[in-house]
């Protein structure tokens, strides 16, 4: 277990031109701050993602071309600012990430809330550069800034009753336009086995691109796993709660025949309505074959040893 | 309307009925469609396929409701524009998205109902497409031409479905072409029964 650390980490030093090219995009960010700053903005007004200072780098790097920060901003999907995937960028504005709190309940034995800017310092950021594959069919290149969701975890110390956690996301009208209409059973929930939550890759993501996340991306904190497809990673999350039964996410319960609790990336079984065998990287010309797990099995696959996978999608 | 301005506004509408594709490759010339461009153009051809389907659909109706018989003559035109939109959303399908892979491609349209049915209006489009020429309708005849246009209903409540079962969960966009459709296909079932079983057929295609 060590050495694997140890040469996640060396290779992710490999990939340190692809940090720099990223640190270019930070410096204009810096820029972008200090100009704000200069204005006596508060953090709250400020439009653009306000710098993460004395991030490291984090394992698990690729050396793949980053999506760039524009299409990374503007092509999502956040139902709760609407269902087109340019709708978030425009209408996320009334989020208002500050002030925030995140309450960790459930069975635990140090239930709390937490306050944003004491999460921002529960442990130390790390800069990851993680794949995303998107459920239908395109995927990006994403460096997002946060720590391993088990640093939280494991300092509320869940009993041993707690089998899964469920993440909830905000669920406010007056500041998300997108849930005055029904699309999904709101408020958004998704949720994780224990272990899949636990695992070194599953981050809790406070920024991207080396700033706070912007609003579209799901600030002012997120979850983030990249071997399953993106609707797992829950976004502006209020609730992380810890339950002995399966919680059954939104996605689950709109269409259960085409969103599985697991959904973990696997280009051999297919969406009931589309293929999942390719994918469209954003910004690339011809499809690309989709990576099992999304390229993570050496990290994450031996924790589905005993899944059928064709079941349990 | 004298002939000069009938031939004056059936050039007009043939340029006008350019110009969703001309937006279209400008705006995958100068980049302004977003992070998927290639998404945006296959479905913004698949949207103007649908719609112009439904304005081909609406000459009829709105020739007998307003009374202006040269709407009729516009109709070729326009249905040849959908058939046209269609071969496009059907090559960027093709290209775009599935780089000609036909084994691929087979298997999306025997496994995938959205495509099945999106396939099966294609195919519906092609006879009538090839039997638009005033030679191939006087060589039919009136009445079996009027009988094989009919499957332009057929076509219709194809491409709605083929919307449908796409979208992931908001189905407002196909819901809204589905009422359009009901519209004008249930305006055709009311005046057909209005004019009696012995006069069945006339005046609806
Ligand atoms: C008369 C025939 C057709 C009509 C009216 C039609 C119409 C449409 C419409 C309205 C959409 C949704 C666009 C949107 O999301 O805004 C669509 C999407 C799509 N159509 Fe068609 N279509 C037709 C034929 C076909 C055929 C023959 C194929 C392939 C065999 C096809 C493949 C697709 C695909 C793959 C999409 C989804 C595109 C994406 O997700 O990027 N269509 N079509």
């Amino acid at each position: 277990m060590l050495i694997q650390r140890l040469t996640d980490i060396l290779s992710s030093e490999i990939t340190a031109p692809e940090i720099y090219r990223g640190r270019r995009e930070f410096m204009r960010a810096a820029g972008t701050l200090a100009l704000a700053g200069g204005l006596g903005l508060q953090v709250a007004d400020a439009a653009a993602g306000v710098k993460l200072a004395g991030t490291r780098p984090g394992p698990y790097g690729t050396s793949e071309e980053l999506t760039p920060y524009k299409d990374v901003t503007t092509y999502n999907n956040f139902y709760e600012f609407g269902t087109d995937k340019a709708d978030p960028a425009v209408n996320a504005g009334s989020l208002n990430p500050r002030p925030w709190t995140v309450r960790v309940d459930g069975l635990v034995n140090r239930p709390g809330q937490y306050d944003i800017d004491a999460l921002l310092k529960l442990a130390s950021l790390e800069d990851r550069i993680y794949r995303m594959r998107c459920v239908e069919g395109w995927s990006m290149v994403v460096p997002w800034v946060g720590y391993p969701l088990n640093e939280l975890i494991r300092r509320v110390e869940p009993l041993g009753s707690a089998k899964y956690v469920e993440f909830t996301t905000l669920n406010d009208r007056a500041r998300m336009p997108g849930l005055r209409s029904p699309v999904l059973d709101w408020p958004y929930t998704e949720g994780l086995r224990l272990d899949e939550a636990r695992h070194p890759l599953t981050l809790l993501a406070v920024g991207l691109y080396g700033e706070t996340l912007p609003n579209q991306n799901g600030a002012p904190v997120r979850i983030v796993v990249p071997w399953k497809y993106g609707f797992k990673s829950a976004k502006s999350i209020v609730r992380i709660r810890f339950v002995e039964h399966r919680p059954i996410s939104s996605w689950e319960r709109a269409a259960p025949r085409e969103y599985g609790f697991y959904s973990n990336v696997n280009p051999e079984v297919d969406h009931p309505r589309w293929s999942q065998s390719r994918e469209r990287r954003i910004g690339e010309f011809r499809k690309r074959k989709t990576l099992m797990f999304n390229g993570y099995g050496e990290q994450v696959a031996r924790m589905y040893t005993n899944l059928d996978m064709r079941r349990y999608y | 309307m004298s002939p000069r301005q009938f031939t004056a506004l059936k050039s007009g509408l043939f340029l006008l009925c350019l110009v969703p594709l001309a937006n279209l490759v400008y705006g995958l010339i100068a980049d302004t469609l977003g992070a998927n461009p290639i998404e945006v153009l296959t479905r913004g051809l698949g949207d103007w396929t649908l719609r112009f389907l439904l304005i081909t659909l609406a000459v009829t109706p709105l020739r007998r409701l307003s009374g202006l018989g040269w709407l009729l003559r516009l109709r070729r035109l326009l249905g040849l524009y959908t058939f046209f939109y269609a071969l496009l959303h059907f090559a960027s399908y093709v290209w775009l998205d599935q780089f000609f892979d036909w084994a691929e491609i087979g298997k999306d349209i025997v496994k995938r109902p959205f495509i099945t049915v999106g396939f099966a209006s294609l195919l519906l489009l092609l006879p009538l497409a090839a039997t638009s020429t005033n030679a191939m309708m006087k060589r039919l005849g009136g009445r079996r031409w009027q009988v094989l246009h009919r499957a332009v209903y057929a076509i219709g409540i194809f491409a709605v479905l083929h919307f449908w079962w796409m979208v992931k969960k908001d189905i407002t966009e196909p819901a809204t072409y589905a009422v359009v459709l009901a519209l004008l296909l249930g305006m055709r079932l009311y005046w057909a029964l209005r004019s009696g079983p012995g006069r069945h057929g006339v005046g609806v295609s």
